[in-house]
């Protein structure tokens, strides 16, 4: 059916006088929106954070494999060649023991003295073995430690574990927390809505024997709930913006090591999920509560 | 225009509004639907715009099954059946003229066609100069006018009116009576439900009379009563 000028005309006029008619309520509703978007956007930008920390550690994470002593060469690039079959190895790179000390030496700054007593250098030479998947960093290793050559292969045990489940439980919980908010700013809109239609039931009994079609009638139900949406989210993400731009500031400027996520690209995507999260949540909220009231 | 064969109505909770009931409306008719309350008169109108559907028998508005309309070919039908309530059933907050422009609005007329439709259905019921109050400043008879140009502006075959004079005085009703009349003799079928037997009586249109459900009586010159 061809939708008349006229016709989109009295959609936004509807919609316009029922939002101004009940307009504290569609601030609370407006109100209520911002402050659920906004929880949901900050508890977004932690998961997101913890998430990009978490992997800057997993990517950090390796494999020092100590070599036993008096290897010939050809003995070290055949281990070499082994450790890359390795299943979930990355990169593979030769540290010599020279170069081990230099590092040593430069790690330890101010303190270097405590080396010049030594005649020989103590340190074995060593493979720096990356990860492609941080989760096999185990198997790895103790594969890595049976092959003939090898006298140790380390990496954090322990806290490496510990710090997988830690952000593992970080996301679950705000996945749990995103679900509820999402479901609570729903049920708000559905209410909201209900009201306004219940207000205006009359008028809809009515249109239904004047041969009104059920989207003509649903409509400007559906665009109030959509501009509900959106009003609410826009704030939401004008709010989330500049506050989490400021703090990003803070961090960089007093605790520059933790790499927070400044991606534009990544935030914007993200900002515009939650717009169009917020334009969902009005949608789907009328849409319920116009549904029962259209049965004439 | 309008068949009912055989039609059965018992509703949900027991009630057996209609019982086998045969009827045929003609085109131009005028007819009275007498009966006490609770004689199935409003079920039959009912079933006419689709609000229930027959239990039993079938409904045939223009060689279409009405019960076997898809739910998007119900709004098409209610536009062809002009309803006039008992209660008026205007809106409150729009004056006369949008309360009758809204008719038109609601089924995507344009503005042109508002502009023009909207004024002839007020001249016709003779509330050009009224045009622009609100409801609760006109009389009842002046409400049922203003009622009756919003079911007629959208030009249906058929009008159904429900006791149109129930809330009116004599005097009101029987202009509201020569209304009606006028527009029957420009073509629309009307179906009236009415206790009003002087007007029935003086009348002498077609009446079908009802009791507990039952067709008693359907007279072409008939006269108030329900009585076997």
């Amino acid at each position: 059916m061809a939708m008349g000028v006229n016709t989109l005309a009295y959609y936004f006029r509807e919609t316009a006088r029922y939002l101004f008619r009940n307009s504290w309520l569609s601030l609370a509703a407006i109100g209520t929106i911002t402050v659920s978007l906004l929880i949901l956007g900050a508890s977004l930008l932690l998961v997101t954070n913890t998430n990009k920390i978490a992997l800057d550690l997993e990517q950090k994470l390796e494999i020092r494999v100590f070599l036993k002593q008096n290897l010939s060469l050809s003995q070290v690039k055949q281990l070499e060649k082994k450790i890359n079959f390795v299943s979930g190895v990355a990169s593979v790179s030769f540290v010599s023991k020279e170069k081990a000390l230099a590092d040593l030496r430069r790690g330890l700054g101010e303190r270097k003295d405590i080396l010049a007593g030594m005649k020989k250098n103590p340190l074995p030479d060593a493979f720096q073995v990356k990860m492609t998947r941080s989760e096999q960093i185990a198997s790895a290793a103790a594969q890595i430690g049976t092959l003939p050559g090898v006298d140790q292969a380390r990496y954090g045990q322990g806290t490496v574990e510990k710090l997988l489940l830690v952000t593992r439980w970080i996301r679950i919980t705000g996945i749990i927390i995103i679900g509820a908010l999402i479901l609570a700013a729903l049920f708000l809109i559905s209410s909201i809505i209900r009201l306004s239609v219940f207000a205006r039931r009359q008028e809809i009994n009515i249109m239904k024997y004047l041969g009104a079609t059920n989207w003509f009638i649903r409509t400007p139900f559906l665009l109030e709930g959509v501009t509900l949406g959106f009003l609410g989210s826009f704030i939401a993400v004008v709010i989330l913006y500049f506050s989490y731009w400021s703090f990003v500031q803070q961090v960089s400027m007093f605790v520059p090591f933790i790499p927070l996520v400044a991606d534009q690209r990544l935030l914007f995507n993200l900002f515009g999920g939650l717009v169009g999260l917020g334009l969902i949540i009005g949608i789907a909220g009328s849409f319920f509560s116009v549904r029962k009231y259209l049965k004439v | 225009m309008v068949h009912f064969y055989h039609v059965s109505k018992v509703y949900q909770n027991g009630v057996k509004a209609l019982k086998d009931v045969t009827m045929h409306i003609s085109r131009g008719d005028f007819l009275f639907l007498v009966g006490p309350s609770g004689a199935g008169k409003t079920t039959l109108t009912k079933l006419l715009l689709r609000e229930e559907l027959p239990t039993k028998g079938q409904v045939i508005f223009c060689g279409k099954n009405v019960a076997r309309l898809k739910p998007q070919e119900i709004p098409l039908l209610r536009r062809k059946i002009g309803v006039v309530f008992q209660d008026f059933r205007l809106l409150p907050k729009k004056t006369v003229y949008e309360n009758v422009a809204f008719a038109l609005e609601v089924v995507g007329g344009s503005g042109q066609i508002i502009k023009k439709r909207v004024p002839e259905a007020l001249e016709m019921v003779g509330l050009a100069d009224k045009q622009k109050m609100f409801p609760s400043q006109l009389s009842g008879g002046e409400q049922q006018r203003a009622g009756i140009a919003r079911a007629i502006v959208n030009r249906p075959l058929l009008l159904i009116t429900d006791e149109p004079t129930g809330n009116l005085d004599p005097k009101t009703s029987w202009e509201l009576i020569y209304l009606l009349q006028e527009i029957n003799r420009l073509g629309t079928t009307i179906i009236m439900a009415t206790h009003a037997w002087d007007i029935v009586n003086a009348l002498k249109k077609r009446v079908v009379a009802f009791s507990g459900g039952q067709m008693v009586r359907d007279e072409k010159r008939g006269v108030y009563g329900y009585g076997g």
